[in-house]
């Protein structure tokens, strides 16, 4: 029976290992891809193992790092001022929220739940933000564009709500009013939720792609998400003018290396950072419980 | 009002009051609220009105107010079009694919960590298993095409090798149903298998004793108490799932394919969503805003029936389940 049990244990971690192979092989070919040689991609397709070894994608698009320093600027502070923002703002909505004898709670519990149910969808929100506030092209249409999460909001008030009460009736028996409640013990004592909602906001935005395509058009304003997929887009157009002309020439940049080398550029710095808060992004799914 | 906001806040027992009249805490309270009740209404509340604009036919230099009636002729229009019912199939029957192998995948990947003794390797794997949650749709599009591309790409090569010639992915549409599948599945089994697997870790450990003793072995413990302990769960998440099958993510539909890869493989890729972008964006038919709205009023209404109906369903399965 033991050794039946350490065979399975052996055959589970090796099916463990491939599956885990398999699913990280991908960034391993766009890495590979990135770092092997135009001329041998074009005559043989991308390779497993660069060979040879070829860093000129990187040096290309080094070359000329403004734009991807300024996108990845530019995306940083967006996501952290949101971030701030946004935890910030449902902290203030969840708290009251999760005082059980507020008068009118229901109303604005429905209020934000109600979003979540319907919304007046693409034209209605883009004709507000971009011709009635005029957010478009501006980094704000980044940072304001959905703060108020009503999940994430129902989240946080989930933990609040599990805060003994005993904490805030001494308090304010001590004549603290609730703004010093708030900022001095309730905010302390949440970090952990706290802290998964900002990753989860920070993730979000980071890997938002979509606002900039429909509300930006200046290319100094694109996110770092953006740009890659504009890069994909207009090497695109450059292949399909050389099949229509056939005289064009993109043999001067080496199209396919130099985009997998972006794509390892943009992911990279986030798959070496986001692993080790994944303890937060877990234990945000597994709180679970959203109800109330 | 003003007048009671300067009830001393020391003569009240805040917590067990059951008086009606507000005091001091609750307008502080309230106060709190402001801002994000503004911003939601703003953001949120505003553009619903705006949804008008399906009932009308929007003229620029007439705004929403001043352009005129229409009825429901959006909606005729998008009815009668032929790509309502390429709409509708495509975006169920693919999230279909998405729920049904989903599940089952991140069910199998749960059982088997749970199974699993060493808790480093249980977390070293799923830590390797979640990494592609934490990618944007961009990259992984870049990905795919890594894969896909008709020229170079690493499956045409692989292909190659037994002797099949190369096969052009982005204008074969009959193919993406199951690429799509495969890349949804590839980019949530962690993230989704981790609820499974903390649904595991919560069963009471006495019903594995008690099962020993009987003689079960491994295979008989997963069908008759792992497997059941989970499918309040499962049916929860399924029927959640389902109440969301109108909404297709546009990401993984538009920049996966290559925004459809111009047009070749709309045929199974076209979806709610990515309608109502592609046609907001080429606004050159004049009247798309109208339209769109109307596709986009019809998927929020749909939508919403369907969620309070699922919810109302997950309740009946399990009363402490369910959204709301």
């Amino acid at each position: 029976m033991k050794r039946q049990n350490k065979i399975q244990q052996i055959v589970l971690i090796i099916f463990f290992s491939l599956l885990c192979l398999g699913i990280i092989f991908p960034f391993w070919l766009l890495l590979s891809a990135s770092f092997s040689n135009e001329g041998v991609i074009t005559t043989q397709g991308y390779q497993i193992w660069p060979n040879p070894f070829d860093i000129s994608a990187y040096e290309y698009v080094f070359r000329n790092p403004d734009q991807i320093l300024r996108a990845y600027g530019l995306t940083f502070v967006f996501s952290i001022s949101a971030m701030v923002l946004s935890v910030l703002l449902m902290s203030m909505i969840a708290y009251p929220l999760a005082r059980s004898n507020l008068k009118g709670k229901s109303v604005i519990n429905f209020y934000l739940y109600f979003t979540m149910l319907f919304n007046g969808g693409l034209v209605p929100t883009y004709l507000l933000v971009s011709r009635t506030l005029h957010l478009n092209d501006t980094i704000w249409v980044y940072i304001l564009l959905g703060l108020i999460n009503p999940w994430y909001v129902f989240m946080i008030r989930t933990f609040f709500k599990g805060i003994p009460g005993e904490i805030v009736e001494s308090a304010t028996i001590d004549g603290a009013s609730e703004y010093t409640i708030f900022v001095r013990m309730i905010l302390p004592l949440s970090k952990p939720v706290l802290a998964t909602i900002a990753l989860f906001v920070f993730l979000g935005k980071w890997n938002d792609w979509n606002t900039a395509l429909i509300y930006i058009t200046k290319p100094e304003l694109y996110s770092l998400q953006y740009l890659l997929q504009k890069i994909m887009e207009d090497i695109n157009i450059l292949k399909q003018n050389q099949e229509l002309g056939g005289m064009l020439s993109v043999s001067d940049i080496p199209a396919e290396t130099v985009r997998m080398a972006m794509a390892i550029i943009v992911a990279g710095p986030a798959l070496v950072v986001f692993p080790f808060f994944q303890k937060y992004f877990v234990k945000g799914l597994t709180v679970g419980s959203v109800k109330g | 009002m003003a007048s009671k906001q300067n009830v001393s806040a020391k003569s009240m027992t805040t917590l067990s009051r059951k008086k009606r009249k507000l005091t001091t805490s609750d307008w502080q309270l309230y106060s709190l609220c402001l801002i994000p009740v503004l911003l939601v209404f703003i953001f949120n509340y505003i553009p619903m009105f705006g949804v008008i604009l399906a009932f009308k036919n929007y003229k620029f230099n007439l705004g929403i107010l001043g352009s005129p009636w229409v009825g429901f002729s959006n909606f005729e229009f998008f009815f009668k079009s032929n790509v309502f019912t390429q709409l509708i199939w495509n975006t169920i029957s693919n999230n279909f694919l998405f729920i049904v192998f989903g599940i089952i995948a991140s069910l199998i990947v749960a059982i088997l960590l749970f199974e699993l003794k060493s808790r480093n390797a249980t977390k070293t794997f799923q830590t390797m298993l979640i990494t592609p949650h934490f990618m944007s749709w961009v990259i992984v599009s870049y990905m795919v095409y890594a894969i896909l591309n008709p020229n170079y790409g690493y499956l045409n090569q692989l292909l190659a090798l037994f002797g099949i010639e190369k096969i052009d992915w982005y204008s074969k549409p009959y193919a993406w149903p199951v690429i799509l599948t495969i890349t949804s599945i590839w980019k949530n089994v962690g993230m989704d298998s981790v609820v499974y697997y903390a649904s595991l870790m919560g069963i009471d450990t006495s019903l594995f004793e008690a099962a020993e003793v009987d003689g079960a072995n491994k295979f008989q413990r997963t069908i008759h108490i792992v497997l059941p302990s989970l499918v309040p769960l499962v049916t929860i998440l399924t029927i959640l799932k389902i109440g969301g099958i109108f909404r297709a993510d546009f990401g993984l539909f538009y920049t996966v394919t290559q925004d459809g890869a111009s047009g070749n493989l709309y045929e199974t890729t076209n979806v709610i969503d990515t309608y109502i972008f592609r046609t907001f964006k080429d606004n050159a038919t004049g009247n798309s805003y109208g339209l769109t709205s109307a596709v986009g009023l019809l998927q929020s209404v749909v939508g919403m029936i369907l969620v309070i109906a699922t919810n109302a369903l997950s309740k009946k399965v399990d009363k402490d389940l369910g959204l709301f």
